[in-house]
């Protein structure tokens, strides 16, 4: 035996050993498979929600933050306090708080991030976020202050998204490669195509979390993910992709299956400005030819709660209006004669690649085909989808999901891809957005709710549902989605 | 031969001057934005150009080609929009895991193929040859992938004695590397090992009806004598034309049984930067197997010359 094959044999024989040790103690890595991969690591430049599910809380924070019921509570902020007329932010920061390279996070590097994410070349994709900002001063090493050009009633929720998390401003260069934050868990090794490591971070400032190291793996074909969940390759499937799959899953004692909810409203986008859907009454039928269980049940088998409006049922300011739009296709048809479509009319339904359009999309042409409606199917990459789609307007109906939370706003832009131009609707986000009481807020949320649900302006159909799959001995998995998230520093094994 | 050869190497010149246009234009006809793909549905205007100009998407068509081929002719593939890391570090990083793959499988199917093919060929129209070419028909007929899903199935999920995908990398050692390879390489290989061993087996038969095996018989060996040492040598080469091409179609085939068993090949690399618009990622690599094929073909067009005058003068 050769030096070299013998030092082989033997760091093989520790590395058996020590993979033994690891077994003999309390369970502290876990290996969590999610569909798609990060194209990078940087929140705060990509819409990708990838970049989220890895980052988010567990290695970058932000002022604020989300908890799993969607609440938003203290993050990098210890406190704050708001200025009477609601324009004035100041923020005290939490002591002691250093960024994974050593260096102290401060009220510098506060100002730093929202100036950042406000520049005139910044590329972060929700910039609609920080457009209340007027200016970031920083009083003292603990103290920032936020000054809003009007008053808005989302501005804590807006800073707990990922896109508003703090970054040290010495890591911008390479954070896509490797992200420098303050949180829980440091960036370990990134094998790209297959998995990516996060470590314990010792000099958190907040509880230690349970588990030691979590590998994220990157498993997009539905059946591979569930062969590996099966083979129990993976401990968790953050959301998992066949939901045909998971009666087996929770028959099979070893696992456990978590159904909530997402913030994806779930719609047959209409174009309003195309004809014949300008007409309500074309929309209003529209509506009344879906049924919405028989699309559930049929594409999401069974996972998903119906809607009535672009709002998620788990909001305590939601009204259920689906009885505004029930299932009825006798008066969709009368509908369609009195706007002069007796015969019915052709029309292009456009699918991206999703399951819930590409299955749901072939039950609903099948709906609207016994209405008269033909609805060409045509299906579309992502990519295309948003060309085409989002930015040409050249459709007429398209089924997406709208997984933002708390994106009502976008009926108030008249320029947005499904075109609906109605000043009551601009009029009252105008005003739920200087709005700060939250007992009025939740007023003028129903409102808007009714308004859309009245106007027809898309088919509303489900919250889609988060589907998570685990193996039975893990804890503090978050059930819903309140963002794209996987909160490593809540989970935990059980003995 | 010089001339023959310079010839050859002109010819290659223009195929891969013509395969860079195709490849450049097929790709950026389609529709969709790499930018507005990266930022999402709540972009604004201002956003997207700031991050086109950071990608150099804001050039002409025509600037971008050359900047693109003159990169490659320096060794610079750029770097992809969505990693933002090197596409040459990429491909080179995948290559550890397409290249030994595509290696396993065909010597897996080398190993299967050849004593199919020569034990088919020995007992033609006997049950065990009839055994063999229904076998082989099954695995022509059976998709990879579907193949793939059984394996897993079985050895994985019942069994336990393979992961069900996932790629262990190199550094955890020589064993831990292929032992993960198994699966997928069995799937990759049992198409080609039917494939190959009918050619096998008829390029066999067609030896064993000439005149130098009646010759080999006649001076005293026995059958398997002859089958051995006469037959099989010379039924090798068109066999081994077989396995070179099947090579190539080994390091592309893998895109769908990357997928299935989520290993971090070059296969996986091309579906996920199609899927993300990643332009540039995918013109390098479609570039880069049609290097490799294009060479592999002058290589092989100046071997043939080698050994066949006739080709040399025909030219």
């Amino acid at each position: 035996m050769t030096k070299q094959t013998f030092r082989t044999f033997v760091s093989a024989l520790a590395m058996g050993a020590s993979l033994f040790a690891t077994q003999a103690l309390a369970k502290s890595d876990i290996t969590i498979a999610m569909q798609l991969e990060p194209p990078h690591l940087d929140p705060t430049s990509a819409a990708a929600q990838a970049i989220d599910s890895v980052v988010y809380t567990n290695i970058f924070e932000g002022l604020t933050r989300f908890m799993g019921d969607g609440s938003v509570v203290p993050g990098l902020a210890e406190s704050w306090e708001i200025s009477e007329d609601g324009t004035v932010y100041t923020f005290k920061l939490r002591e002691g708080v250093t960024f994974h390279d050593g260096t102290t996070m401060d009220a510098e590097d506060v100002k730093f991030s929202l100036d950042r994410a406000l520049a005139e070349d910044s590329a972060n994709a929700q910039k609609a976020l920080f457009a209340a900002i007027a200016s970031v001063e920083v009083a003292d090493p603990l103290t920032v202050t936020v000054t809003l050009s009007e008053p808005n009633g989302n501005f804590l929720f807006n800073m707990a998204w990922g896109d508003a998390v703090i970054v040290a401003p010495d890591s911008i260069d390479n954070i896509k490669t490797n992200p420098v934050g303050t949180g829980a868990f440091t960036f370990g090794e990134w094998v790209q195509g297959d998995s990516i490591t996060l470590n314990r971070n010792p000099d958190y400032w907040g509880d230690q979390p349970a588990l030691e190291t979590a590998t994220f793996k990157f498993i997009s074909d539905p059946t591979a993910a569930f062969a590996a969940m099966m083979a129990e390759d993976v401990d968790v499937f953050d959301n998992f992709p066949a939901p045909e799959n998971l009666p087996q899953f929770e028959a099979d004692p070893r696992f456990q299956v978590l159904v909530g909810s997402t913030e994806g409203e779930t719609i047959l986008s209409t174009n309003n400005k195309q004809p014949p859907f300008d007409d309500i009454r074309v929309r209003q039928a529209l509506a009344h030819a879906i049924d919405r269980q028989a699309i559930i049940d049929g594409a999401m088998f069974g996972y998903g709660t119906p809607i009535g409006t672009h709002f998620a049922p788990h909001n305590p300011a939601y009204v259920d209006l689906t009885g505004n739009s029930a299932y009825d296709p006798k008066k969709a048809a009368k509908l369609l004669a009195d706007a002069g479509y007796e015969e019915g009319f052709e029309t292009t339904l456009h699918l991206p690649p999703p399951s819930y359009a590409r299955r749901g999309g072939e039950i609903i042409a099948a709906q609207l085909a016994e209405v008269g409606i033909t609805a060409e199917i045509i299906n579309v990459e992502w990519a295309q989808w948003l060309e085409s789609v989002f930015k040409g307007k050249d459709f007429g109906l398209t089924i997406v999901s709208h997984t933002e939370p708390m994106d009502i706003g976008i009926y108030a832009r008249p320029d947005y891809y499904f075109q609906y131009d109605s000043l009551d609707a601009q009029t009252l986000i105008e005003t739920l957005n200087t709005t700060t009481d939250p007992e009025e807020r939740n007023r003028l949320l129903g409102e808007m709710q009714r308004l859309i649900a009245n106007d027809y302006v898309n088919g509303y159909l489900f919250q889609l549902a988060k589907l998570g799959v685990a193996k039975a001995g893990v804890q503090g998995l978050w059930k819903n989605a309140p963002t794209a998230a996987i909160d490593l520093t809540q989970i935990s094994w059980s003995e | 031969m010089l001339r023959y050869a310079f010839k050859r190497l002109i010819s290659l010149l223009i195929s891969l001057v013509v395969a860079s246009v195709v490849i450049f234009a097929v790709i950026e006809v389609a529709p969709g934005d790499p930018a507005s793909f990266m930022l999402g549905v709540n972009a604004q205007e201002d956003t997207l150009a700031a991050l086109r100009a950071e990608l150099g998407l804001d050039v002409s068509n025509a600037q971008r080609y050359l900047d693109w081929v003159g990169g490659m002719l320096v060794g610079d593939f750029g770097t992809s929009y969505t990693y933002r890391t090197p596409v040459s570090q990429m491909i080179a990083d995948r290559m550890w895991v397409s290249l030994p793959l595509a290696l396993y499988a065909l010597i897996l199917s080398t190993l299967i193929a050849f004593p199919a093919g020569i034990y088919a060929a020995a007992r033609r129209g006997k049950p065990g040859d009839l055994t063999v070419m229904g076998a082989t028909q099954l695995g022509i007929a059976v998709p990879n992938f579907w193949f793939a899903m059984m394996l897993v199935l079985i050895f994985a999920i019942n069994l336990r004695w393979f992961n069900a995908g996932g790629f262990a990398g190199w550094n955890k050692g020589l064993w831990a590397g292929l032992h993960s390879l198994t699966l997928p390489a069995i799937a990759l290989a049992l198409p080609q090992a039917a494939i190959l061993a009918r050619v096998m087996r008829s390029s066999l038969l067609d030896i064993l009806g000439e005149d130098f095996m009646r010759t080999a018989r006649a001076k005293g060996l026995t059958y398997r004598q002859a089958l051995w040492r006469h037959g099989v040598r010379n039924a090798l080469i068109p066999v081994l034309t077989i396995l070179g091409l099947q090579f190539s179609f080994l390091l592309a085939g893998a895109i769908i049984i990357e997928q299935v068993f989520y290993l971090p090949g070059l296969g996986r690399l091309v579906f996920q930067a199609i899927s993300a618009r990643d332009l540039i990622v995918v013109e390098s690599v479609v570039m880069l197997l049609v290097f490799a094929v294009i060479t592999v073909n002058f290589l092989v067009d100046l071997a043939y010359a080698a050994v066949d005058p006739r080709l040399r003068s025909r030219t």
